[in-house]
């Protein structure tokens, strides 16, 4: 057999692949699998977008589709089901983060390094946040300086701790 | 209009100036996706809803906080022609995302360093381009923008998934940075491929700018950060400098390899190219991008001497057919570009060799 894609050299190297149950073979030389690479991946499975990539891994993980007993779930605030955004791999509005968060959580483990945001807070609504997010640092390296005995590095974690504390109380207070 | 005056009226300054590490890296962008408390995503917005959230931003970029940054213009895409659409995306000013989406717009700075896309997939996409290796300059643009912005406008943002956006690949820190490279000595010594699978493995992607997957016309790539969550913005901003760095080593060790071990053709291939950009009477954009940057590999390891560097930069966005037909002033078929395509090329090498 001649590779698929130069018809010169034999084809060596063979590939199966299912995309949404599509079945796809290759079968090229050595030089032109290793020059193509994703770029056969990529053309022969047709235009090739993130949306369709995410929709793609939605369809095929069992812990994020829902069970077919259970109601399928649906944004009450843009009328989005989980079926849509499976299919279009967007969602509708902010709120669908909340809707969709029990199937969310697997899918962002897997195409983002973790679930949980730890850069930018927006400065100017976000001040209790930043106020949270600075107190769990430092309760952490309390629990550390405490761990390794140094006594003194805790007194003074535990005293910014408690004006932190304060700090945030007095922001709830005020904004309610 | 002299082909001298067309480009530097009608070129960003991103394309007209000179940045660090300029003979590899073409431009750094920083590109950060943010959306507005209380409306849908564009996707499934009304024509309405649309126009709210652009009076929403408008109103925003009216604010003295924003006016500090600069002279901003709105562009609604609807009221532009398909030419001058075309043109805002050859200068990779506006995705062409934003051209498929009704009641979209973008907001720019006058020297387009800075920018803010209305009603793409996100309701505002932030963006900063500059020339050369300027990534951290570019995000301190962006992020002045973005306060400047917020001071105003309320972001739909959640304390643990962070800034909240249409597609979950961009949620977190809803920030994108890029840097553009030319890697002609990396593809010619084949070592691109291995490079480019190792990057994949610490979060970054990489992709050709022109054509289909790793069949990069020019040799012109894009390294990008793929993770947005549970990275800070200053952590993937480091990945990013760590790779492109390698990337920029790799390619210079790659480049003085030819000079030493390939002289003979490298100049062939190098003068072959700059002959037919010279004396061509008719070329398509594919063949024009590769002859360029052989021209522009040329001109870095000296052996084309009196052809300013800033050519690649200039010729690959001014021979696209949006620029073609801006600067001839008519709209042509593919065949009549090829003719007018090579024509430009022409003029623009005569202009350095007066």
């Amino acid at each position: 057999m001649l590779c698929e894609q130069c018809g010169e050299r034999p084809a060596t190297v063979h590939y199966t692949e299912i995309v949404q149950g599509n079945k796809n073979e290759f079968h090229m030389c050595e030089v032109c699998a290793s020059q193509k690479g994703q770029a056969a991946y990529q053309a022969l499975a047709g235009a090739f977008s993130v949306n369709q990539l995410l929709s793609g891994l939605l369809h095929f993980d069992s812990t994020v589709a829902p069970r077919s007993d259970a109601p399928a779930p649906r944004c009450e605030h843009c009328g989005l089901t989980f079926a849509q955004f499976v299919k279009i791999g967007q969602f509708g509005c902010e709120h669908c983060y909340e809707t969709f968060t029990e199937q969310l959580g697997p899918l962002l483990k897997r195409v983002q390094s973790s679930d949980h945001h730890t850069g930018k807070i927006p400065k100017r609504r976000g001040g209790a946040m930043t106020l949270r997010r600075e107190l769990n640092q430092l309760r952490k390296e309390l629990q550390v300086s405490v761990m390794e005995e140094r006594f003194e590095e805790a007194a003074q974690l535990r005293d910014r701790i408690r004006g932190l504390e304060q700090h945030l109380h007095v922001e709830k207070q005020q904004e309610e | 209009m002299s082909l001298s005056d067309f480009l530097s009226q009608a070129s960003s300054k991103w394309l007209r100036d000179e940045g660090p590490e300029s003979d590899i890296v073409i431009s750094s962008r920083v590109r950060i996706a943010r959306n507005l408390v209380g409306h849908v995503f564009p996707m499934i917005a009304t024509e309405s809803d649309k126009q709210a959230v652009l009076d929403e931003v408008e109103r925003a970029v009216k604010q003295p906080q924003v006016e500090q940054l600069g002279r901003f213009e709105l562009l609604k895409m609807g009221s532009l022609s398909p030419v001058e659409q075309a043109v805002l995306v050859e200068k990779h000013l506006v995705s062409p995302t934003l051209l498929e989406s009704s009641g979209s717009a973008v907001i720019l700075r006058d020297d387009e360093e800075m920018g803010v896309m209305v009603n793409e997939e996100d309701h505002l996409r932030l963006q900063c381009l500059l020339p050369g290796y300027q990534l951290d300059a570019a995000y301190g643009l962006a992020e002045r923008l973005d306060d400047a912005l917020e001071e105003t406008l309320n972001y739909s943002f959640d304390e643990t998934r962070g800034y909240l956006t249409a597609c979950p690949t961009n949620v977190g820190t809803g920030m994108r940075a890029s840097v553009m490279v030319h890697l002609p000595a990396l593809v010619l010594t084949g070592s691109i491929q291995r490079i480019l699978s190792a990057v994949t493995h610490v979060g970054l992607v990489v992709r050709g700018i022109y054509g289909e997957g790793t069949d990069a016309l020019g040799n012109l790539f894009q390294i990008s950060n793929q993770i947005t969550l549970g990275q800070s913005e200053q952590e993937i901003l480091s990945n990013l400098h760590g790779v492109a760095k390698q990337i920029i080593d790799h390619e210079r060790v790659a480049r003085q390899h030819l000079l030493l071990q390939n002289k003979d053709p490298i100049e062939d291939r190098v003068c072959r190219s700059f002959g037919i950009l010279a004396y061509a009477r008719q070329i398509d954009s594919k063949e024009a991008m590769q002859r360029i940057s052989d021209v522009r590999l040329g001109i870095d390891l000296g052996i084309i001497k009196g052809v300013s560097a800033n050519i690649l930069k200039e010729l690959m966005v001014a021979t696209q057919p949006g620029f073609l037909q801006t600067y001839y002033e008519h709209e042509m078929t593919p065949g009549e570009r090829d003719v007018k395509r090579a024509s430009m090329i022409r003029e623009r090498l005569r202009m350095d060799q007066v």
